[in-house]
């Protein structure tokens, strides 16, 4: 083990959070995962062993003898004897004594002065916070071996000093725990709760703040135990430790300079070490697992829940779903092709049990050259899921069930990956919701704007520069060579919708998917990309099918509008019909609905002619 | 990003400075009567003193402190009690050979935790558990007993590589090769089990990220989501855990010298602290010292790099 792994708090960030909700079950789960529960029993057996020594054998660790050296594995000694005619086995269990009480040491004053200047830091903060983050850094810029190389040669080869100061190098590892998660609940509404009703801080301390972070302590424990370990059977093993102690770094000392004698001297107090290391590992790891899945369950399980969940349990007033689709006639329908045509779409997510959750069921949808065409309904509609399965870019897990996406003549549904990839960006394009969690947060908006018309339109890199230039000037930005070598962090939300709409439309696509792209903006802003993306649909002819839940971009934007309730479309047809005569229950609740909520532009009710 | 850069480097001068007069005045309090120490118990009283005068040992400690920052500051840090050989000369001697292993496996656990993280993150299944399997063992087994293992099999047993010793570089390449593999592997496997882990996870969750969908929606390649943008992304924090291990990196240096028997800077720590040569110990101080903000630096900057938010803050 590295002393590094401990310093480096890979593990501190994802405890501290949202720990709290799940604690009282975790030492219950703990006990269920099998792998968690062998390494706590492997080290429990190797306690046991240390402390019942003399029980397991009844030789002396120490008893040297000149008449028995070096004799292989065999009746009179279990694993044999050392060099100095030592019995090994003996050696072992009484080694495990010191080597576990010394690294229990270093561990207990590791982790009493790392925890209570953490509570110190992180409760009352000021100089102190200052101070203990200073001398924090300060252990961790010193190399470990060498300050304890440097304390034996002033305090002479002792086991126990050495683990002591060992342990104050290693308490950063409990201070920056205790601290992150302390500064972090210091104030929440319990604990203020708690001061205000008059607890003392020390019982607040104790009662809403330990019990956050016992078990990520607990975790701590045993790696910095592991490196304790570690670091001990090394200096032990280099001939710095206490050599009249039978330590299993003096056990494997010996072993080595007997190497060409008797290889298998090696490998007993290599084996106590590997064993231990890693059930403190595995028991480490699986606390971790533990409280990770307690604090937040997988993001694609959740998202599969959370739609699942939507689809079953829509509030109550709604009306029931039917099986039919509403359909406002128009006069010139079916006069030509429809650029996309869905039919009989299902999509699914096959769940662990061999169920499949659908979120999409039987839609159809034609969407013609050059319409603008609204897809409108609550979240966990259905809409979402729907746009992406025509980008062929459903989430992990998800999978088209049935029904065809035909898009200009062809079968999305069924065209090979590498023809999907030359579709999307060309052909096809997105404008996703979140306009900040849509940009690589590591390239500037020039080069994402540049790598696809490069691809997509092999164009040079400095035409692909001009062309971006203009683009980013097209969608109303500004100052586009500013933009051009910003960073999207750099940018406000609504100019990053504005880049990710420049993005959509660089490479002419014939069918831009617009996922709710107004929703992550303020008011004023959303009017402004309206504005903006009914400008660049007129100007490029462009074809739109735009996600939504709110009937004042439907107003604003659309020729055509979907209506679509738990994964169905329930009425289709003319903007300007379905406004002025909604026929379906559902529809009407969604107009209902905006009287609640503030419309996207004042004149929502107002159709376009 | 310049002030960011000054801030840092006078952050690290005032440590280094704490770290050294702790140092300085902690090993002179308990160094007893150094005369002593150096010519043995059978050297006379008056030899002692003499040895003593010569050391300067008899002026206050304070004044001593300073005259020596003073020649610290232009690089004099006196000589070896026990070689006479100057400070400077013995560590940068060594300090090249340190580096080199140190850098070594800096350069290995990079690339390879980076292949390993990938490879684990995008195919899961049996890949995942193996790699996972390894990372354990590599995080639970001591750099140094890792080491025996290797030299029993490779060194004494193939006699691929050599057991003991050191060649430079540049007096001959293939016998630098066979000094140096087997103790930069020993070195790196434990920094590969926590930096493949970092990779991993942290490509796993850059794969979940909305901007990863956008792009493909672009009709970027996989191979570009992954290698150009996701990469990347997932850098920042292997470094971190990379840069992090690099002072424990100069720790395990220390017993892995020992074993290899390379003269570099751990040697020279484990004769100078159990001689108690103070001056040496306090080179090695500096050294260390000096190589631990040169290298926080350098990560700042590659951080900053990568990440352009980090660039502001």
């Amino acid at each position: 083990m590295s002393e590094a792994a401990v310093s480096s708090g890979a593990l501190a960030p994802d405890i501290s959070s949202d720990i709290r909700a799940a604690r009282s079950h975790l030492a219950r789960r703990f006990l269920k995962n099998p792998i968690g529960i062998t390494a706590l029993a492997v080290l429990v057996l190797i306690v046991l062993a240390a402390i019942f020594a003399p029980l397991l054998t009844s030789y002396n660790p120490n008893g040297v003898s000149v008449l028995n050296i070096l004799q292989g594995p065999g009746a009179g000694h279990l694993l044999g004897t050392d060099g100095a005619g030592r019995d090994v086995w003996a050696r072992l269990l009484f080694g495990a004594r010191y080597t576990l009480a010394g690294a229990l040491l270093a561990t207990v004053v590791a982790a009493i002065l790392g925890i209570t200047s953490g509570l110190i830091a992180g409760y009352y903060g000021k100089w102190f916070e200052a101070a203990s983050s200073w001398v924090t850094t300060l252990l961790m810029a010193l190399p470990g071996i060498v300050v304890l190389l440097a304390a034996r040669a002033v305090l002479g080869p002792s086991l126990w000093s050495v683990m002591v100061i060992f342990g104050v190098l290693l308490a950063p590892a409990f201070y920056r725990l205790v601290y992150a998660a302390v500064s972090g609940v210091r104030n929440e509404l319990f604990v203020d709760a708690a001061r205000v009703s008059g607890v003392s801080d020390f019982r607040i301390i104790a009662r809403h703040i330990l019990t956050v972070v016992r078990a990520p302590i607990i975790l701590q424990a045993s790696i910095v135990f592991g490196i304790a370990i570690a670091v001990q059977v090394g200096l032990d093993f280099l001939g710095f430790g206490d050599q009249t102690i039978p330590t299993w770094g003096n056990i494997l000392n010996d072993g080595f300079t007997n190497l060409y004698r008797d290889p298998q001297l090696v490998i007993w107090p290599g084996l106590a070490i590997v064993i231990t290391g890693v059930a403190l590992t595995l028991f480490a790891n699986a606390l971790r697992d533990e409280l990770e899945h307690s604090a937040r369950p997988s993001r694609r399980r959740r998202a599969a829940v959370a739609t699942a969940a939507a689809v079953t349990a829509t509030a109550e007033p709604v009306p029931p779903v039917s099986s039919t689709t509403i359909v406002h006639e128009e006069p010139d329908t079916a006069a030509e092709a429809p650029l996309l045509h869905i039919e009989g779409l299902a999509v699914g997510y096959p769940q662990p049990d061999g169920s499949v959750t659908r979120v999409v069921d039987d839609v159809s949808l034609n969407i013609r050259r050059g319409e603008v065409h609204g897809l409108i309904g609550e979240s966990g509609s259905g809409k979402t899921q729907t746009a992406w399965s025509v980008l062929g870019l459903l989430p992990s897990g998800g999978e088209i069930l049935e029904g065809s996406i035909r898009f200009d003549g062809e079968d999305l549904s069924k065209v090979p990956s590498a023809k999907m990839q030359d579709i999307r960006g060309g052909r096809i394009a997105y404008i996703p919701q979140e306009p900040m969690s849509n940009l690589d947060p590591s390239f500037t908006i020039g080069s994402q704007l540049t790598e696809p018309m490069r691809i997509k339109l092999g164009v040079s890199k400095s035409e692909a520069k001009a062309k971006a230039l203009k683009l980013l000037g097209q969608v109303g930005i500004p100052s586009p060579e500013r933009t051009f070598t910003s960073y999207p962090h750099e940018l406000s939300g609504g100019m990053a919708q504005r880049v990710l709409i420049a993005g959509a439309v660089s490479c002419e696509p014939d069918l831009v998917i617009a996922d709710e792209p107004t929703t992550a903006l303020d008011v004023t802003i959303q009017a402004e990309i309206l504005d903006l993306l009914r400008d660049l649909q007129q100007e490029l002819g462009v074809t739109i099918l735009i996600v939504t839940h709110n009937f004042g971009v439907v107003a604003d934007l659309c020729d055509q509008v979907s209506v679509m309730q738990q994964g169905r479309i329930v009425e289709t047809g003319p903007a300007r019909s379905l406004f002025a005569d909604p026929q379906h229950p559902y529809t009407r609740s969604l107009f209902d609905a905006i009287l609640d909520e503030s419309p996207a532009r004042g004149a929502y009710a107002e159709v376009r002619p | 990003m310049l002030t960011f850069t000054v801030r840092r480097l006078l952050y690290g001068i005032v440590l280094l400075f704490v770290i050294v007069t702790l140092a300085y005045l902690l090993l002179y309090a308990a160094a007893g009567n150094v005369g002593r120490t150096i010519l043995g118990p059978t050297a006379t009283q008056a030899t002692v003193a003499l040895k003593n005068q010569q050391l300067g040992l008899n002026s206050p400690l304070i004044s001593r402190y300073f005259s020596w920052l003073g020649h610290a500051l232009t690089g004099n840090f006196g000589s070896s009690w026990f070689t006479n050989q100057p400070v400077t000369t013995a560590i940068i001697t060594r300090l090249q050979v340190t580096l080199t292993l140190v850098l070594g496996a800096v350069i290995v656990s990079a690339v390879v935790s980076a292949g390993l993280g990938v490879w684990a993150a995008l195919r899961g299944g049996w890949v995942d558990r193996v790699i996972q399997v390894f990372s354990v063992l590599g995080f639970a087994i001591p750099g140094f007993l890792i080491a025996l293992f290797l030299v029993r099999i490779f060194a004494l047993g193939l006699h691929w590589f050599k057991p003991t010793g050191y060649v430079p570089l540049t007096y001959y390449f293939g016998g630098w090769i066979r000094t140096v593999t087997l103790p930069v592997i020993a070195l790196s496997i434990g920094l590969v089990a926590g930096v493949a882990q970092q990779v991993r996870s942290s490509v796993i969750d850059s794969l979940r990220q909305d901007w990863v969908r956008t792009l493909r929606s672009r009709g970027i390649s996989e191979r570009s989501v992954l290698f150009k943008h996701v990469l990347r992304n997932a850098g920042g924090p292997a470094l971190s855990v990379l840069a992090l291990s690099f002072v424990g990196l100069l720790g395990g240096a220390v017993i892995i010298e020992q074993i290899f028997g390379i003269p570099g800077l751990g040697q020279i720590a484990v004769l100078a602290t159990s001689q108690g040569d103070v001056p040496l110990v306090m080179g090695l101080v500096v050294a260390i010292g000096v190589l631990v903000i040169v290298v926080n630096l350098a990560v700042d900057l590659l951080q900053g790099f990568l990440n352009p938010k980090a660039r502001i803050s």
